[in-house]
């Protein structure tokens, strides 16, 4: 019996950094057992084993994907049962937390969302009120379901392999029954760029490119980093909406964000103030985001930034 | 002819964001004093308007229903939403409620969403993308899981027709057309339409519109199965974390680009 199920969905040829994340969150809490949606692959199959998995419950369903959530939460439900695991650790997307959500009905279990790390007893810390508080939460019940951010933990493999037995799990039949049907989908063009709520480094700019996000983009590339935005510059369609940092978009904390002609406001901050180091370029002197940078910089963005993204190239030869 | 349609849209009154929020009291929950309609909320009102304009409005026999939990103080969200345009309005309040997580909360709701439903079925139920609050996300997904109703959420398109909907979703790598049949919960981004403000019409309408005040008991709940005591998470512990402080501010010379590089290579970040 596993003490602790993680969800991976649909990992392709290799896991995801945040997936072996959860796995290595998943091994100090104890015994780990994975629930996986979707095909595995060889590489994959030998990464589990390599995190220390004991076992891949796998759905009899091939067909989850082709609606939203609600079946996902079923079937887990059903891996929960078959690992006799009591807590159950899914990755912070906008669909991990919904399959979360759903399974807690289902488990009658409580699901804490946006958990940066989780101690053995169960308690689990995040940060609440757009980063202005932290605060540590426990489920009452005999089952837990968290829903954990990446990069909370540096991921390690287990310090004994093991050979994870597959299991194969019914999905209820009536899961699909009232679940939204996805007709369509349409890959975006990849960017190449990291993902910008995993990135370690986030350059994003605002009101002040004035429509160009060349030298944005430019230093982003030479550092590395994700690209990322204000609401003002994805409102004003500069950018993919995507981008968006703030209240209303994604919330990220690498651990160093360059804040670009955006002033800062609330709805910008609530999205960033959680990220190690801030730096700020902005000619306007009064900008709020000067209050919370550790590196400022009141100056012309269109010079500042192309120097800084020649200089890094020529550092880093 | 299209179908008429009666719709419950969800409507949270939560802490200024504009304004420092904070948490308090032994379980740790949020200060509600100076409380306004959650901003993420208006998308779902604004849906909701416009599908019900398409079929004749209210006088088409259409239904706009405001739907809020809360203390005293949530019946404010009520009103702005019946100055905006909703129908009429309903205000779930408890003292017992005080203090529910997600999973009270869409226990709550999904009685009273059932209690509306039973002078009439409702077509959809409408919700923003997250409260700007908690901004867990959950609750949606978990009325949509108690009801036993399609969920179609994070919608930044939407249409009804003949007794389905259909949304697209976009995501970051994709995007997505789903299917539902009605009824079905919704949750709508902000990218779906541009929220209306009330005008002055619209404000002296809402005094005549009537907002109905249910008790848990007036929706089949016991006490024990919400606020703190029916909840599945406590809150054990709340620290304010220290506000960040400025740092070096420095005025571009020609040469700030080389600064901002020896600033980061100080910080071992390059």
């Amino acid at each position: 019996m596993a003490n602790v199920l993680v969800f991976i969905d649909n990992p392709g040829q290799a896991l995801k950094k945040s997936s072996l994340e959860l796995l290595t969150i998943a091994r100090s809490l104890g015994e780990t057992a994975v629930a996986l949606n979707g095909e595995l692959h060889d590489g994959v199959a030998a990464a589990l084993g390599a995190h220390g998995a004991v076992a891949v419950y796998r759905p009899s369903a091939q067909d989850l994907d082709d609606y939203l959530v609600a079946p996902k939460a079923a079937y887990l439900a059903e891996a929960v049962n078959a690992s006799g695991a009591t807590t159950v650790l899914v990755e912070n997307s906008p669909e991990g937390k919904e399959i979360a959500a759903r399974l807690g009905v289902r488990l009658g279990a409580g699901v804490i969302t946006d958990v940066v790390a989780v101690d053995a007893d169960g308690t689990a810390h995040k940060s609440v009120l757009a980063g202005s508080y932290n605060t540590a939460a426990k489920a009452t019940t005999p089952h837990t379901v968290l829903t954990v951010k990446a990069n909370s933990v540096t991921p390690e493999p287990a310090a004994a392999p093991s050979v994870p037995e597959t299991v194969t799990v019914d999905v209820p039949a009536d899961a699909t029954a009232s679940a939204a049907r996805i007709t369509a989908r349409e890959p975006k063009a990849a960017s190449g760029r990291p993902d910008l709520t995993d990135a370690r480094i986030v350059v994003a700019g605002g009101r002040g490119l004035d429509g160009d996000f060349g030298p944005v983009e430019e230093l982003a590339d030479a550092l590395g980093a994700a690209v990322g935005a204000s609401r003002a510059a994805t409102d004003a369609g500069w950018i993919s909406h995507d981008a968006q940092v703030g209240q209303t978009g994604k919330t990220v904390s690498p651990q160093l964000y360059i804040s670009a002609g955006i002033s800062g406001a609330i709805q910008q901050k609530a999205g960033m103030q959680t990220a190690k180091v801030i730096v700020a370029v902005n000619k306007d002197a009064e900008s709020p985001v000067f209050e919370i940078a550790d590196f400022g910089i009141v100056g012309d963005l269109f010079q500042v930034l192309p120097q800084a993204t020649e200089e890094i190239k020529k550092r880093k030869g | 002819m299209e179908e008429t349609l009666k719709i419950i849209v969800l409507v949270k009154h939560v802490p200024d964001a504009q304004f420092d929020r904070h948490l308090s009291g032994e379980g740790h929950t949020t200060d509600r004093d100076e409380s306004i309609l959650s901003e993420l909320d208006e998308y779902a009102l604004e849906a909701a308007l416009q599908l019900t304009e398409a079929r004749g409005g209210s006088k088409a026999g259409n239904k706009v229903i405001a739907l809020s939990m809360g203390p005293a103080g949530a019946v404010n969200a009520i009103k702005k939403s019946l100055q905006i345009g909703a129908s009429e309005g309903v205000h779930l309040t408890d003292d017992a409620l005080a203090g529910s997580d997600a999973a009270a909360t869409s226990l709550a709701l999904a009685a009273a969403i059932r209690r509306i439903g039973a002078d009439g079925p409702v077509d959809l139920v409408l919700t923003g993308m997250a409260s700007t609050d908690g901004e867990t996300s959950l609750v949606p997904a978990q009325l949509a899981e108690r009801l036993g109703l399609p969920q179609v959420t994070f919608a930044s398109s939407l249409d009804v027709d003949s007794g389905r909907i259909t949304a697209r979703r976009d995501a970051d790598t994709h995007s997505e057309t789903v299917e539902a049949p009605l009824p079905a919960v919704v949750s709508v981004t902000d990218q779906i339409n541009e929220p209306r403000y009330p005008n002055f019409k619209g404000i002296i309408a809402a005094k005549r519109k009537s907002i109905t005040t249910l008790s848990l008991a007036d929706v089949g709940v016991d006490p024990s199965q919400v606020g703190h005591a029916g909840s599945w998470t406590t809150v054990t512990s709340a620290e304010e974390r220290p506000p960040r402080t400025a740092g070096t501010i420095i005025t571009d010379e020609g040469d700030a680009g080389i600064k901002l590089v020896d600033f980061l290579a100080a910080q071992k970040l390059l």
